[in-house]
């Protein structure tokens, strides 16, 4: 009896995982059938191409457009990423650990720019940035990422740096550690992990914004991939540019699709303990 | 019963080592440490301020302005009339209600749907790696990129689903565009919500379950008699981030149907202002708009919270 | 050769909050001494003090003659087991226990037979390769003790290094450090809020009470001797027992009957602002089933009769609960006892009696049963300084004494 619940309830919960997985992945084979697709099967509305190709994927490489483009949103994000963990890992370091007045009102404000509506300052910034001159540049993009990634960054960092046990710093002292020797060997290998989620998770972020790269940028000298995609309309030489599109859209999917393939741990635990505990 | 039964404190406990240690230190290091604080906030800080406060109260001083930057010459000093104008006219309510309507929708879904997910990655019996990796898809893949696999989903003879309903384009009427806008917004987010909740659940005694369960708790009176309560303030923070970021939507509008329709989004109007009317004076006035607007929504939801706001746990600091 | 000289060391902090007053203190070489008291009561920042791990406010501390007040944690020599024992959790066993070594720049050989020689004492040979993750317990505890011998320092200090540890595995693990120490020969103080640890563990016991030190010496004289009544109700497991007591005619009016005085204790209420209220004090193994009492005993004590609460029979003695009428004592340091020990836990100062009778009483409860107890053996306070009125030079000598 108890055998045959427990099988019972292994498939019931099987068909749910089964759905919850269709659910997820139907969008992103889709895309990619289409990516794979001749132009003349194109229209035909299958969900499996009928005849393969990489044509599409020959296309975009031959293209400045996509290429200038792919560079920009790696380029862009990697800087971004780098600079929110670095600020996001002091500031994060501060909280969980020192005292000092004005804690309460950083951790307030990074909870209000986690709630920004981003679009406000779409028109603002397109105007200093003008006047500033980094209209349209890398700093352009990376600053307004910066901003918003930092309240993820900090309230993620501030989470795992408290799960640090930070006894093992005096126990090091004892040991006859100097404060660099106990920070390098003994606290720096257990905060990278935390390190590495966040930026993981900070990456995703810049990776995925479409609203500061399109209103921030107007030629292909800052336009990152997302806005690119937007941007791709039938040149001569392809009038429909669907192929090409989604061939470039799985370009860009393809690292997120490495990161929760091989960090979905990392990354749960990242999102869930920086939103509930923070 | 043995003689260590009987001992004066046979529960470990730290209290020790709080009384010791909790207190403030020597006022040099104390200074020391506030320095070290403010030191390592600072660039934060500043970063997070320069590029949120300053921008907001320059856009109020644009928004009191004409300023078109075709007409650069007839700038001048308006006072309030821009929000006059913007505010009489249909167009930003049409985008103000089905921004709204997006919102109310998407949200109210996604909590359903998240919680259930939720449970299902919580408690899965079987493949719970893959179900976890398989949601956090949506949640790390480019919206723009979802965007267009729906919308070339729907498009007639290029698509799989454009012919489900009926033989005309979905996407060219108002009701199945919003319909659509809204599919892809749940299907984008849902993880998103659903871990947030997961984070609920996992708060949720195990124990307490099976008191339920011993006490004669039918499986529904557990969820809601038992682990709602609990997962009460997890629940609100999933609905404050998500209300405030579904009324933000912007990408998925900008690609399914560019505003067409009257399926604008109050983001997508202030784009089309700024960017394709390149009229800051109004695209700022909506900028403050939206900013007031999503200000009224995040004080109706910490009014909510109370205490249980994020970041007002200090006291479980160290 | 390593004594720790406390002179006077306090700790105190800009908000006026004294942690640690005045403790003066003289740890011989080799000699094993506990700090023991209730939460907050100083011993784990004297300790960190001796560590280097908080600065001291004011006095001098000397470990080995020499002044280390300024001194850095590692120049200090001196090792540590932390209560939750502060494994690497990415090193392994072996490294765990290398790592000292490894910042002394010792050379490899050298680090790995002393690691294996630590293993060996502590039994952990076998997990050397393991990380903290995979031990339970009483293991990692023996690798926080093992990372602690390897370097053969000056001096061991633990911070309530099996508080983390179920019942049983603390006992056993109460012998293995006891041992360790003594085949070491290494100064070691322990902090602990445990009196049992503290009785059987120390060489001396240091009894603090809000940052300042009560009593010191050794575990038997504390029992024995206790200078007042919060040493009384802290040492002694089930703690003593408290009653009321007034001064009346020369004698003392109690619960338990009209207690007799000796000269000695007769004079000192004699003086004018001697208490006119005592609290009298008996442990419980000083009770006995009067039954049982043969007459050249009987005239030591005197008896009560009492109704028969509780019998807890553990084989080799019974402990009786009685109920007592009368007023409870009070006395800041009892509340404060009981509020440590959980009110559960102390019965000493509530209307219970506490009594360990010999296992062939044929005590029952629900019976009202005539109980002896040894007036040389009981003690007499002052409520409101909590002096053992009952000490003479250090000695208790009881409710006679001439």
């Amino acid at each position: 009896m108890a055998v045959e619940t427990t099988t019972r309830a292994k498939l019931r919960w099987g068909l749910l995982d089964v759905l919850v997985v269709v659910f997820a992945l139907i969008p992103v084979l889709w895309i990619a059938s289409l990516s794979f697709k001749t132009p003349a099967t194109l229209t035909d509305g299958n969900f499996i191409p009928r005849e393969w190709t990489l044509d599409n994927y020959k296309t975009i490489f031959d293209t400045d457009q996509f290429v200038r483009a792919l560079i920009n949103s790696i380029g862009i994000a990697l800087i971004a990423t780098l600079i929110a963990v670095v600020l996001g890992a002091m500031a994060a370091y501060a909280i969980s650990r020192l005292d000092f007045p004005g804690k309460k009102l950083l951790v307030g404000v990074s909870l209000l720019i986690a709630m920004f509506p981003q679009v406000s300052l779409v028109s603002p910034l397109f105007e200093i940035e003008r006047q500033l001159k980094i209209f349209d540049t890398w700093p352009g993009l990376i600053l307004p990422y910066i901003t918003f990634a930092l309240p993820l960054a900090i309230y993620t960092l501030s989470a795992f740096f408290k799960q640090i046990p930070w006894d093992l710093e005096k126990a090091a002292k004892m040991d006859g550690a100097t404060q660099g020797q106990a920070f390098r060997r003994v606290i720096a290998p257990l905060a990278a992990p935390g390190l590495f989620t966040t930026a993981i998770l900070v990456f995703i972020f810049c990776w995925n914004d479409f609203l500061f790269a399109i209103t921030l940028t107007s030629t292909e000298r800052a336009r990152t991939v997302p806005v690119a995609l937007s941007f791709f309309t039938g040149e001569s030489q392809f009038e429909d540019p669907t192929g090409a599109i989604c061939a470039a859209a799985v370009v860009i999917t393809v690292p997120i699709i490495l990161f929760v393939l091989f960090f979905q741990r990392r990354i749960v635990s990242g999102l869930t303990s920086g939103a509930v505990k923070g | 019963m043995s003689a260590d039964t009987v001992e004066k404190s046979t529960t470990p406990t730290v209290p020790t080592q709080r009384g010791g240690r909790r207190k403030p230190p020597l006022s040099e290091n104390k200074k020391a440490e506030r320095k070290l604080g403010l030191l390592l906030c600072a660039p934060a800080a500043l970063v997070m301020i320069l590029v949120t406060a300053y921008p907001i109260i320059y856009s109020v001083w644009l928004s009191l302005q004409r300023f078109d930057l075709r007409f650069p010459d007839q700038r001048e000093f308006i006072g309030l009339d821009n929000y006059v104008t913007v505010l009489t006219n249909e167009f930003w309510w049409t985008a103000f209600g089905v921004t709204m309507l997006i919102t109310v929708v998407t949200v109210a879904v996604e909590l359903v749907l998240g919680m259930g997910l939720a449970i299902i990655m919580h408690r899965t019996l079987v493949g719970r790696g893959l179900v976890r990796t398989s949601a956090l898809i949506p949640y790390g893949i480019v919206t723009v990129v979802a965007a267009f696999s729906w919308r070339y989903a729907w498009t007639p003879g290029t698509g799989y689903l454009a012919n489900l309903f009926s033989d005309g384009a979905p996407l060219t009427e108002r009701a199945s565009s919003l319909a659509i806008i809204m599919l892809a917004e749940i299907w984008k987010t849902t993880p998103f919500m659903a871990l947030l909740l997961m984070a609920g659940l996992a708060l949720v005694p195990e124990d307490l379950l099976k008191a339920a369960s011993t006490d004669g708790a039918t499986a529904w009176q557990k969820f809601t008699k038992v682990m709602l309560p609990v997962m009460k303030p997890a629940i609100l923070v999933a609905l404050l981030f998500r209300t405030l970021d579904a009324f933000r939507v912007f990408d998925n509008i900008f690609v399914l149907t560019a505003g067409g329709n009257e399926t604008s989004s109050v983001s997508m109007l202030a784009y089309n202002n700024l960017i394709r009317g390149l009229n800051l004076g109004i695209g700022s006035t909506m900028s403050v708009l939206i900013f007031i607007t999503v200000a009224i929504i995040a004080f109706i939801f910490v009014k909510l919270f109370g205490t249980a706001a994020p970041g007002s746990d200090d006291s479980e600091r160290r | 050769m390593a004594d720790i000289v406390l002179d006077k060391v306090s700790k105190s902090f800009p908000d006026g909050t004294v942690a640690v007053q005045d403790v003066d203190l003289e740890i011989a070489d080799g000699e094993f001494v506990i700090l023991v008291g209730p939460s907050g009561c100083g011993k784990s920042t004297t300790l960190n003090m001796i560590a280097g791990l908080e600065d001291i406010s004011s006095g001098e501390l000397r470990i080995a003659g020499q002044r280390v007040n300024d001194k850095a944690p590692r120049d200090r020599d001196i090792a540590m087991v932390f209560q939750s024992y502060a494994l690497y959790p990415n090193m392994t066993v072996r490294e765990n226990m290398a790592f000292p070594l490894r910042l002394a720049k010792l050379d490899k050989e050298t680090i790995n037979r002393k690691v294996d020689e630590a293993a060996k004492v502590l039994e952990l040979t076998s997990l050397l390769d393991r990380k903290p993750a995979n031990l339970s317990g009483g293991q990692r505890q023996r690798v926080a003790m093992g990372r602690a011998i390897v370097r053969q320092p000056k001096a061991f200090l633990m911070d309530e290094p099996l508080s983390n540890l179920d019942a049983k595995l603390r006992v056993q693990m109460r012998t293995v450090v006891s041992r360790l120490q003594k085949q070491l020969g290494t100064t070691t103080v322990y902090v602990t809020h445990d009196q049992t640890e503290a009785m059987t563990l120390g060489d001396r016991v240091v009894i603090m009470r809000g940052g300042a030190v009560q009593q010191v010496g050794p575990p038997q004289e504390l029992y024995d001797h206790p200078r007042n009544l919060f040493v009384a109700g802290f040492i002694g497991s089930p703690s003593m027992n408290f009653l009321h007591a007034a001064v009346q005619d020369g004698g003392l009016h109690t619960a338990l009957g009209e207690v007799p005085l000796g000269d000695r204790v007769r004079r000192e209420l004699e003086s004018a602002d001697a208490p006119r209220e005592l609290i009298l004090g008996i442990r419980p193994e000083h009770f006995e089933d009067a039954e049982l009492v043969d007459d050249d005993t009987r005239r030591r004590g005197m008896e009560f009769e009492a109704p028969v609460d509780i019998v807890e029979s553990m084989g080799s003695d019974k402990y009786v609960y009685f109920t007592v009428e009368g007023e409870k004592a009070s006395a800041a340091e009892l509340e404060e006892l009981a509020a440590d020990a959980g009110a559960a836990d102390f019965a000493g100062a509530g209307g219970n009696l506490v009594t360990r009778l010999s296992a062939e009483s044929t005590v029952a409860e629900g019976q009202t049963r005539r109980v002896w107890f040894n007036l040389e053996k009981i003690h007499l306070f002052d409520p409101g300084t909590g002096r053992n009125l009952t000490l003479h030079e250090g000695r208790a000598a009881g409710a006679l004494a001439d």
